[in-house]
């Protein structure tokens, strides 16, 4: 099964594509131009349709996903975790 | 799959392609609302399109009412039209606008006359146009005769990696075959306006588009009284996991796939002139850009929703696509095209985008969409300003 997809093998985040992601659990994500799968683990229950960090990022970094920046971290995030509003703010307006 | 060069559609007056074939009733402003209604009950087979606005607005706002009016008259998937408004002179200007087109257009003014007798003339009218309209046969039309519009609503991640990225396929396919294509939705490319910038077909439609984009980026930052964190992305794109709007705007332009380029710039519910892909700068509200599409002549449209938009318009078929496996179990009345195979490695996006293709044809052919069979109906009018 997959659970999550990465646009780009560049990216920092994927998005879980299941309902019941839950910490604890090792992750299938399928990166999407590359039809290549890579695994982690989940440390965070994280919803359908939200992101989850595949790796550690300090406040200030920015988030990669598509390949492109959509943003800076706000709050320290570790890989598996739930990586969302919490911790990710828009650099723009 | 092998695409078909032809689909069935009415052949207007002026020689436009229509996939429906609508009678309907338009109200001038909010005053004439009740009489349109009247009639529409009256006339079985005829539709009339309340909406609130059309007194007192002036300038561009004016110009837009008008042209959105017009233009939605004006569209192909429409036969006839009876106009009705409180003054006569607003309402003759609407009329002659559609006339152009040279399709049936009457138009009734309600002053000196009151509701009474404005219903029982109109109705008259629209009955003459509905059965008339009713004898009118599809006909084989050209593949490049259709102009297809997009836009995307209560997107979330599912919508960035699945449903809009099948659009895009389906876009790359129908650019190739010479159709007439749009998207839009200026603020919601922040974030990714460079990407778009570097799809123009030239420097002179570049520097439009950037002009276009700017110009939205300034109304935000002159109204804006946060980092619009609240409000784009929505509350339910948020619920949907997505985060930003940059996240946002990347999953947007998903929807103008990877080959075709962006070969023209228009204003709010202008008529493109000529085929290939077209930026219209329009909100992000899903009824104001759909309502506008309709009124540029688009006669199809593509949806792609992640949460569940609802939407539908009175006379643009809308189809709606979702990648979203939660949606698609729990909204299922509302999706056409399910994509959500994509995201479990089940589909090819190629495979997607022929998917959508497949429903798109049966769309135009006559097959009603789940938005035409539910009554989704919004009809929203972009206001530009205040009122004088």
């Amino acid at each position: 099964m997959i659970h999550c997809v990465l646009h780009d093998p560049r990216d920092s985040v994927a998005v879980v594509v299941v309902e019941g992601v839950a910490a604890g659990m090792k992750l299938t994500g399928l990166v999407l131009d590359e039809d290549r799968t890579l695994t982690f683990d989940c440390v965070q229950d994280i919803p359908l349709g939200h992101k989850v960090a595949l790796k550690n990022m300090a406040v200030g970094d920015t988030v990669v996903k598509y390949g492109v920046d959509i943003g800076k971290v706000v709050a320290p995030i570790l890989r598996g975790q739930h990586a969302h509003v919490h911790n990710i703010k828009t650099k723009r307006w | 799959m092998t695409m078909p060069t032809t689909f069935l559609g009415y052949r207007r007056e002026n020689g436009r392609v229509g996939v429906r074939n609508h009678v309907i009733l338009l109200p001038v402003d909010d005053l004439s609302n009740t009489a349109c209604e009247a009639v529409a009950h009256n006339i079985k087979g005829t539709l009339a399109l309340p909406h609130p606005y059309g007194r007192l607005q002036f300038g561009a706002d004016l110009d837009l009412h008008f042209r959105t009016l017009i233009g939605t008259g004006a569209n192909p998937n429409v036969a006839a039209v009876v106009v009705i408004g409180i003054e006569e002179q607003w309402t003759r200007r609407v009329v002659d606008g559609i006339r152009a087109t040279g399709k049936p257009v009457s138009g009734f003014g309600i002053e000196l006359h009151g509701d009474h007798d404005t219903i029982h003339r109109a109705s008259k009218s629209a009955r003459e146009y509905v059965q008339w309209a009713s004898e009118l046969q599809r006909v084989p039309c050209d593949l490049n005769e259709l102009w297809v519009s997009t836009k995307c609503g209560e997107s979330d991640t599912t919508s960035g990696c699945g449903a809009n990225p099948t659009v895009g396929d389906a876009f790359d396919k129908l650019h190739a075959a010479g159709c007439t294509l749009v998207f839009g939705e200026t603020t919601e490319l922040t974030g990714g306006e460079a990407i778009v910038a570097a799809r123009c077909k030239d420097e002179r439609v570049r520097a439009e588009f950037m002009r276009v984009f700017d110009r939205y980026q300034e109304v935000i930052d002159r109204h804006k009284t946060s980092d619009l964190s609240d409000s784009q992305p929505t509350k339910g794109n948020i619920a949907g996991g997505l985060t930003t709007i940059e996240e946002k705007a990347l999953g947007n332009i998903q929807k103008i796939g990877r080959k075709c380029s962006v070969d023209g710039v228009l204003d709010k519910a202008e008529t493109p002139t000529g085929p290939g892909l077209w930026f219209m700068d329009s909100s992000s509200a899903a009824a104001e850009m759909v309502t506008l599409c309709a009124a540029a002549g688009f006669v199809v449209h593509f949806f792609p929703t992640g949460q569940g938009n609802v939407i539908g318009n009175p006379i643009l078929p809308v189809i709606k696509i979702c990648a979203n496996p939660r949606t698609v179990r729990t909204m299922s009345e509302h999706i056409d095209v399910d994509t959500s195979g994509l995201l479990q490695r089940e589909i090819t996006m190629a495979q997607a985008g022929d998917k959508l293709l497949d429903m798109m044809f049966r769309t135009v052919n006559g097959r009603l969409t789940a938005a035409e069979a539910l009554g989704h109906r919004e009809f929203v009018l972009t206001r530009l300003y205040e009122s004088a």
